[in-house]
């Protein structure tokens, strides 16, 4: 059994692309239904429509100069926000007037519609159906890193690996920032009334419907983003990419930081992908060696599914005795229950 | 009884009209299912009186409030406040044009402390438009809206609960909040559903006194009530609900003795026996 091992694989993906990936995630999450109360469970969606918006805009124009400039990539990545806009509004206008319930309803089918319609045959030519879209973004060019690189003097990662962290990683630094600020603001002290009462919100003058939408637009932006981060890692989309449980597992990373925290969602996503990576390498290190005859029980065959079970077990037991996260304010959340 | 003159020369019948009214309704229904839960012929309120509208379980008062405040649609109907028509106006936009009501469930934002609560009352804030809360322009306005809020709170003696989550308040201190925050709004017509409901009598007294202030600060004030002592004894004006039409209207004293409103609380069989009673039947 090497534990060394174990803990860097646990530090390696909890620093990786994938966790910066389902950190942004969280954060718009963190928006709709931390601080507003929005029941977005279709957050694989906006992740979808930003990364599928991208990458179809950027094989459709691999290159677009402006002044000795190729704008294909920035651009692209603006086009990816807006689909995110436009998903958001299209979601926003029917169901915000309505009660929370018919949001959650129609944003985890519309995601589903989304994943679907893009592996379909008829909308082949313009997503590459089943096999995905292949892109050519020319993020890697501008790459200054070369060779490999440690964390920590131990954890490696590759230079384009780091390239994508130091992108994803900034993102989330950005945003979270940019929801530091706005929390601070009357403007989150508005969306926290929608949260706690909409009607007192609106007995006070203020325009619920507007602050949801804002809220669901934004956070469907911020997950459009790392969608598109997701797209560039692998310079290609494909639908199997896109599943729902994008939507639970990033539920899962902001609730295990803790809800209307500003760092939540980054410490849990970080502490997800740490338990996820570090029990995959547990298992498949006791299996080997025979640890505590574990052999007996599992195979490695078993590894993946039986890590996801610890993952699971991990967040019922935070759920039953720390409700509010890991940073979260018990007596805050306990008042929501009245 | 008030402090200010009862309004003279106004006959105390249903629909009355009022020298200078703020809020005048006119034609107002609203039915559930089958049920006609307001009809409402013609009602005004006049400017800088305390008006007590009363009446026996399911006549009809909240849903009135909540048709007068568009928290929800009559079925036909119209009312002004000054001279905005608001039929087809939105909730928050009757709130900003200076009609601001309360719940007779307290909605004491749970999760936001006293002072965050007061703060979310203020008008017109810049700094509740996205841009301008993401770059900080608001914070002399913030200063501003946080001396009146302060203030507000000494006066409902809430000031030491400033910093506390409003969901750790007792009922009455909510209820306080309430009154308080809506006056943040600044509102030229208060209107308060039960703010008596559930504070104990202690601080009823000081509830009444804080309504009457409103009055003497020259807001207008309507309040659904339940006990007469409070509604005899701060009101300038009562209105009286049943089935869901104003039956009666006058000053205090005329209400108490008004047929109308006595029948609708016992029964147009009051005062008989029940051998008078089964003579009447046909």
């Amino acid at each position: 059994m090497d534990w060394s091992i174990i803990f860097e694989d646990g530090l390696r993906t909890a620093f990786g692309i994938i966790a910066a990936v389902y950190a942004l995630t969280a954060v718009g999450l963190n928006l709709q239904f931390g601080y507003t109360g929005l029941m977005n469970y279709g957050q694989a969606g906006f992740v979808l429509v930003g990364a599928y918006g991208m990458a179809i805009f950027i094989y459709e124009v691999p290159s677009l100069e402006v002044g000795g400039v190729d704008l294909s990539l920035p651009v692209g990545f603006l086009i990816g926000c807006l689909c995110a806009v436009v998903l958001g509004l299209i979601l926003g206008i029917p169901t915000l007037r309505l009660r929370g319930d018919y949001l959650a309803i129609v944003t985890i089918s519309a995601a589903e519609i989304l994943r679907i319609t893009t592996n379909s045959r008829a909308a082949q030519d313009v997503t590459g159906g089943p096999q995905g879209k292949r892109f050519a973004s020319g993020f890697f060019d501008v790459n200054p890193f070369d060779g490999r690189f440690k964390l920590f003097g131990a954890v490696a990662f590759s230079a384009n690996t780091l390239w994508v962290m130091v992108w994803t990683w900034g993102l989330v630094a950005i945003c979270s920032v940019a929801m530091f600020l706005l929390m601070r603001s009357p403007w989150g002290r508005a969306l926290k009334a929608v949260r706690e009462d909409e009607d007192a919100a609106r007995a006070l003058g203020k325009n619920v419907y507007a602050y949801k939408m804002q809220s669901l637009v934004i956070g469907g932006v911020i997950g459009g983003m790392a969608g598109m981060m997701l797209a560039l890692s692998r310079q290609f989309v494909e639908p199997d990419a896109f599943q729902s449980s994008i939507t639970f597992l990033a539920y899962a990373a902001l609730i295990l930081g803790g809800l209307a925290r500003i760092f939540g969602p980054i410490l849990g996503s970080m502490l997800l992908w740490f338990v996820i990576a570090a029990s995959e390498s547990f298992l498949s290190e006791a299996v080997e060696h025979g640890f505590l005859g574990i052999d007996n029980v599992i195979t490695s065959d078993d590894i993946g599914p039986v890590r996801f079970m610890l993952v699971g077990l991990l967040i019922m037991l935070l759920v039953i005795f720390r409700p509010q996260g890991i940073l979260g304010d018990r007596q805050e959340v306990m008042l929501g229950n009245d | 009884m008030t402090d200010a003159a009862p309004p003279l020369g106004i006959a105390p019948e249903p629909g009355v009209a009022k020298p200078d009214p703020i809020l005048v309704a006119r034609g107002m229904t609203r039915t559930f299912g089958g049920l006609l839960a307001v009809n409402v012929d013609r009602l005004e309120v006049q400017r800088n009186t305390i008006t007590a509208l009363i009446g026996p379980n399911g006549a009809g008062k909240t849903t009135l409030f909540n048709l007068l405040t568009g928290f929800d649609k009559p079925d036909r109907g119209a009312w002004r406040l000054d001279d905005h028509e608001l039929a087809g106006v939105p909730a928050y936009k009757i709130a900003r044009l200076g009609m601001v009501r309360t719940f007779q469930l307290t909605k004491s934002l749970s999760r936001l402390t006293v002072l965050e609560n007061m703060l979310l009352g203020a008008s017109n804030q810049r700094g509740e438009r996205f841009l301008a809360g993401l770059f900080h322009t608001w914070r002399a306005e913030e200063r501003e809206n946080t001396k009146r809020a302060l203030h507000l709170l000494e006066r409902f003696n809430l000031l030491a609960k400033k910093d506390d989550f409003a969901g750790t308040m007792s009922g009455g201190q909510r209820k306080l909040l309430e009154m308080a925050r809506a006056l943040m709004v600044d509102p030229e017509l208060v209107m308060l559903d039960e703010p008596m409901a559930g504070v104990n009598p202690a601080l009823v007294e000081s509830l009444l006194e804080h309504v009457k202030g409103l009055r003497d600060e020259g807001r207008t004030v309507v309040f659904v009530e339940h006990d007469m002592d409070v509604v005899m004894s701060i009101s300038d004006w009562v209105v009286c609900m049943a089935e869901g039409n104003v039956i009666a209207e006058g000053p205090p004293s005329s209400i108490v003795t008004n047929e109308a409103v006595i029948d609708a609380y016992l029964g147009t069989h009051h005062g008989k026996t029940t051998q008078e009673v089964r003579e009447e039947q046909p």
